[in-house]
């Protein structure tokens, strides 16, 4: 579609996009340099949501770290609780029963593709389409009217304890998320021919932005962007943790390398959670949600550990050096987004704006969560 | 004074109030509209089914304070909100309801209102223009260049209804196509059977000309914050919203008169303003549906539809047109 360029760099004029702009879905600032309607250079600014959710860690005892996770990344909070619940765990030796495990896969599913159906609507309202927002959004408030109701929260979720969960999921949730499952196959059907084959949906979408593998391996991209470039890396099949080794399910990759494979992934990605999620309700064990052997305040042994776990984004990562005190020594959180942003400067040169913001938009941002 | 002054003028009066009343309760339309297909209630609170919310939403815009930017051309700001609509109402004065109720009859009715149609495009250059504003200035540049490239096949479209006609007169152009659906222009006849390629090409071009979405790259919220308005507040940003209402009422009515009969009845009873009513209401409501099921086109998407597709094939359908004319 878009017409052969010749930038001329000394003809141009610096844009702000950000850091309060519709597209950047919160508070990013991208310094552009533009040549009309071309990119010649674009920077991306940080820094505007930062927290200290690092410097808290230092400060803080684990288990009162724990609702700082879900402060991340607020559409897709209980992946990050799972990092940091499976690394302290794993680190202080503690068992996690079995049927506390499932519950733990089945609701990181079921915010995944809530995650998935948030990043879905605003994608397509990043291109301009109003109404596939509403859609998903319903079907989206489903998920957290179920996860609220085992949670007790609808974003911000504190749900995982060390050891086990806070809550027993009652047969109301689970008759809720077998109702839920059929129902949302037919949303995703629905989606695929609203938007999937829209004219002027692929028109913008398909060859832009190509982000090869090199790039994305250059800038430690994960999660859907990566797999939208042909890499088959998810941390759920190849570092294995929790029970997800118990499931079957496919990581979708794609080679085409541009805006509609990163949308495509994610699509796809829905219907793997929600196989998963069938099959946790349906291997569901009975027993304790909390470990018996737990010690009362968590001391983790003098080390260095470190737990990935497979996010809504992209692989999160989480390193706690201990010094054997209560709380960590140095306590380091790898968000994905941050990675995948990067992407962004050095990809979007010599793009249309509307593109790069199309690209953006495909990219799945939480600036939160790139802030911390 | 002259009767035919005291015509005009209560005739541009009645121009304003009725493309107002339409500005206003299109945006309610509208806003129901899409409320229903995306599935939530819409305005509903103020007055039955929230019919009292434009008068609120008015008084509101009226009463905000007018901001001028620093650094802004007053002149050209506080000029393009009433070129916005001035020419839309002034559109409305040659517009024949029916038979008996226009305002004013011209012979060259076709050519008037694609005279007043291109000054919007005046009024969005000046707003961008004078705002200071970078993402107002690209918004108007992309505006001018789609208003540019789409009156050019709208233009033929037209001239190939007028050549069929033989006439430039609204009116006329409606009268001839009375007795039966049979007769609009928009079927397939004798002198032009690419008549309803057509419609669709003026469709698709007042949808661009009124920048409406899928063509909305004026005002592409997601990219350019707010377009060429972005700096305007209170009625400064109301005359703009109010014109590019009173911009579709007339680019519905155009498309009602040129191809679907004006206000003739489709089965040869009663013709009558009526008619014309639930006619250029159904294409708003087209209008409306559409632009809350696709999303928006490329700049270049959508001069490549213009200059690549549409030109050539309404200059195709003038040739062939012309050349039925002449051999018939």
């Amino acid at each position: 579609m878009s017409a052969p360029i010749q930038l001329r760099p000394d003809e141009t004029f610096l844009l702000n996009v950000g850091p309060q702009h519709p597209a950047t879905h919160g508070v990013l600032r991208v310094k552009m340099q533009m040549d009309g309607e071309y990119i010649v250079k674009a920077e991306t600014v940080l820094g505007y949501v930062h927290r200290m959710h690092e410097k808290m860690g230092e400060n803080r005892t684990y288990a009162q770290y724990l609702p700082n996770l879900s402060r991340l990344d607020y559409l897709g909070a209980l992946g990050y609780t799972h990092g940091h619940v499976l690394a302290v765990e794993r680190a202080a030796g503690i068992e996690v029963p079995e049927r506390a495990e499932y519950i733990r896969a089945i609701t990181v599913e079921l915010n995944r593709v809530a995650s998935h159906l948030f990043w879905f609507g605003a994608f397509v309202m990043d291109l301009g389409g109003f109404s596939p927002l509403m859609y998903a959004i319903q079907d989206r408030e489903h998920i957290l009217d179920m996860l609220e109701a085992v949670t007790g929260a609808r974003l911000t979720y504190c749900y995982y304890r060390f050891g086990g969960l806070y809550n027993d999921v009652d047969d109301d949730f689970i008759e809720a998320a077998k109702r839920f499952i059929p129902r949302m196959r037919k949303s995703l059907k629905k989606y695929d021919a609203l938007v999937s084959g829209n004219v002027i949906f692929r028109n913008r979408l398909e060859g832009i932005a190509p982000v090869s593998a090199e790039m994305c391996r250059k800038y430690g991209a994960t999660g859907p962007v990566a797999r939208g470039s042909g890499i088959n890396f998810d941390v759920r099949k190849n570092e294995p943790y929790s029970v997800y080794p118990e499931f079957e399910f496919d990581v979708p990759v794609y080679h085409e390398c541009d805006s509609l494979a990163r949308y495509k992934v994610r699509m796809d990605e829905m219907e793997q959670s929600l196989r998963i999620i069938e099959q946790g309700l349906e291997k569901l064990p009975d027993g304790p949600i909390m470990a018996e052997k737990k010690p009362k305040t968590i001391k983790l042994p003098v080390g260095d550990y470190y737990q990935a776990v497979e996010t809504a984004r992209g692989s999160f990562g989480i390193r706690i050096v201990s010094d054997g005190d209560k709380n960590a020594y140095r306590l380091k959180l790898r968000s994905p987004t941050y990675s995948n942003m990067h992407l962004f400067d050095e990809a979007c040169e010599g793009m249309l704006i509307m593109d790069a913001l199309a690209f953006m938009g495909s990219l799945d941002l939480v600036i939160p969560e790139i802030d911390r | 004074m002259s009767l035919t002054l005291l015509n005009v003028i209560v005739a541009v009066v009645i121009a304003i109030a009725f493309a107002a009343a339409n500005a206003a309760y299109l945006v309610w339309a509208e806003r129901r509209g899409a409320a229903r297909i995306q599935r939530r209630p819409g305005p509903n609170i103020n007055g039955p089914f929230g019919l009292l919310q434009p008068p609120l939403d008015g008084i509101k815009l009226m009463t905000k304070q007018l901001m001028i930017p620093g650094g802004a051309d007053k002149i050209l700001f506080m000029v393009a909100p009433v070129l916005a609509m001035a020419p839309a109402i002034m559109s409305f004065v040659t517009i024949p309801f029916s038979e008996g109720i226009a305002a004013h009859n011209m012979e060259l009715g076709v050519l008037v209102i694609f005279a007043f149609a291109s000054m919007g495009a005046m009024a969005i250059l000046f707003a961008g223009w004078g705002s200071r504003n970078k993402y107002s200035v690209m918004a108007s540049v992309r505006a001018v260049s789609q208003n540019v490239s789409y009156e050019i096949p709208m233009l033929i479209t037209a001239i190939t209804v007028v050549m069929t006609t033989g006439s430039m007169d609204l009116k006329a152009i409606s009268m001839a196509q009375s007795g039966g659906f049979w007769h609009w222009n928009i079927f397939p006849s004798l002198h032009s059977p690419l008549m309803p390629i057509s419609f669709i090409i003026f469709f698709i071009c007042s949808l661009a000309e009124t920048n409406r979405a899928p063509f909305d790259l004026g005002e592409a919220e997601s990219e350019l914050v707010a377009g060429f308005h972005t700096e305007y507040g209170s009625m400064g940003f109301g005359l703009f919203f109010m014109g590019e209402y009173a911009n579709i009422v007339i680019g519905a009515s155009l498309t009602t008169i040129l191809f679907l009969g004006g206000w003739d009845c489709p089965f040869g009873m009663f013709p009558g303003v009526w008619w014309f009513l639930l006619k250029i209401y159904l294409l708003i409501a087209t209008f409306i549906w559409i632009r809350w099921t696709f999303p928006r086109t490329t700049i270049y998407g959508l001069l490549n539809l213009s200059w690549k597709i549409l030109i050539p094939i309404s200059l195709f359908n003038l040739l062939l047109t012309a050349g039925l004319l002449k051999v018939f």
